[in-house]
């Protein structure tokens, strides 16, 4: 029986999220929303602004409360009321925001390191060498000891990337990663997440890059006031929508 | 002038540089005492003022209350208040302790409001990312927060810390032998008032002139603006 329970929760969902609602400042940003997020799986989220995508992530690591529904992480349904379980929730999630959010008193090592050291209580030695080789693979290494402000929009938001994936998480995040950038610092911040595609990294995409969220995804879900409109694969989504509220909102995508 | 100059061996006696010595000792440490507490106090008040924790809210409402009240009313009416209110109790503390104890919930409650508004200066999303990677509310503010804020701190708080030498004066006013006080004890004595109190000038300027280098140095070393 002990077997077949083990199997059975491999088939289980990284993040099941069924029937959210929640709301900030009194507005409705979720509505009766249902996701789920597959091990491995890459899942993009699209749909106009104030459509409740961002938040949705927000909700995610416990930045905003759910006032019903349930979320569950790894076969753990998460009470937003029990600082156990946002920690938890927290230890398996990462997100990189939109404006990359990095500490701005610290140089980018730092920023790297700190939250594996200090809260998470690893091993300097180790989390600084997972934070160089990580540095590296986003093409910043020669950065270590810069601080934010002296870095682009296009570095600081792979630097957030890198101390989001030094955390170790299950599970990425990614808000609007790109769209507070230049464009020509989109492809550096693309390419790395690309990279990490590639191995298999399970994550939440909010992104207005269509062309990147079609290459990228396995499912790309429509959301707008605050629920999911619809979800399917990309080509299925983009070329052959469904409802018609995607079909006005695809239509309005290909005219830009 | 000829009377001035003429008094001045006789006004620098041993006894007057002792007499007016102490006095700026006591100056000096209703400032500095005001200042350690205030500040210690201070960042407690904010801190609590700042938290989200529901069962803390009696508190924070408590915190609020007190920092609009103390900064409100000027020091000379809390050193009455504190000086009358201990009579009426007849709690037998010296008129420096009193006034120590005022210099103290003054400083609090301006020095909480100064750190307040610099934990407020800081973006809301450097609270955000912090707590998305599991930051404890005192863990967010003492790695992210304070070290961001203290350039929007500390020239305020160094500032205060300056009117502060000079507010101390009025606690000549129950009798504490402070610095002003100790002029007009000698003014009193017959020596020329601009003499006394050209030295008490001069004795406030070398209290007040270190401590504001001290603020400057500090805002260098530890609020360097990194954007």
């Amino acid at each position: 029986m002990i077997g077949l329970e083990n199997i059975w929760r491999k088939e289980l969902p990284q993040i099941e999220i069924k029937s959210v609602s929640a709301s900030y400042e009194k507005l409705k940003v979720l509505d009766n929303l249902s996701i789920e997020l597959n091990k491995g799986e890459i899942v993009s989220l699209i749909g106009p602004s104030g459509s409740g995508k961002s938040r949705l992530l927000k909700l995610l690591v416990g930045l905003l409360k759910p006032t019903s529904g349930e979320v569950i992480i790894e076969d753990k349904k998460i009470n937003f009321g029990s600082k156990e379980d946002l920690i938890f929730a927290r230890s398996k999630v990462a997100i990189v925001f939109q404006q990359y959010n990095l500490f701005q008193n610290m140089d980018v090592l730092k920023n790297v390191c700190i939250a594996p050291t200090k809260i998470q209580k690893r091993d300097k030695d180790e989390v600084e060498s997972q934070a160089i080789a990580l540095l590296e693979k986003v093409g910043l290494k020669d950065k270590l000891k810069a601080y934010p402000g002296e870095l682009s929009g296009g570095q600081q938001q792979r630097v957030a990337l890198a101390r989001a994936l030094n955390l170790n998480p299950q599970i990425l995040l990614l808000d609007e990663v790109t769209s507070a950038l230049d464009p020509e610092l989109v492809n550096e911040v693309l390419n790395s997440i690309k990279l990490l595609a590639d191995e298999g990294m399970t994550m939440f995409i909010v992104s207005h890059e269509m062309g990147f969220v079609k290459e990228i995804s396995n499912r790309v879900a429509f959301l707008d006031k605050g629920s999911v409109v619809e979800i399917n694969k990309p080509d299925q989504l983009f070329n052959n929508p469904q409802n018609s509220r995607t079909k006005d909102f695809m239509s309005k995508i290909i005219k830009e | 002038m000829e009377r001035i100059l003429e008094e001045i061996p006789s006004f620098f006696t041993y006894w007057n540089i002792i007499f007016l010595l102490k006095a700026m000792g006591v100056t000096l440490l209703l400032t500095l005492l005001g200042c350690i507490f205030g500040f210690t106090f201070g960042i407690l008040l904010a801190i609590t003022r700042k938290t989200e924790n529901l069962y803390l809210l009696p508190l924070r409402i408590l915190v609020i209350f007190f920092t609009e009240i103390f900064r409100r009313i000027p020091f000379l009416v809390t050193l009455l208040l504190i000086f009358y209110i201990f009579q009426i109790f007849q709690i037998t503390d010296s008129v420096f302790l009193i006034a120590l104890y005022s210099v103290c919930l003054i400083a609090t409650a301006y020095i909480g409001e100064i750190i307040r508004s610099g934990i407020e200066s800081v973006n809301q999303e450097q609270w955000d990312a912090a707590k998305a990677m599991n930051f404890s509310y005192i863990q967010t503010l003492k790695e992210v927060i304070f070290p961001q804020a203290w350039k929007v701190i500390l020239p305020p708080a160094f500032g205060f810390f300056i009117l502060f030498i000079k507010d101390t004066a009025l606690a000549s006013q129950i009798g504490v032998m402070e610095l002003t006080f100790a002029g007009k004890i000698l003014n009193n004595k017959g020596f020329s008032p601009v003499l006394v109190f050209g030295s008490i000038l001069i004795l406030y300027f070398i209290l007040s002139f270190p401590l504001d280098r001290f603020g400057k140095y500090m805002e260098k070393r530890i609020a360097t603006d990194r954007n």
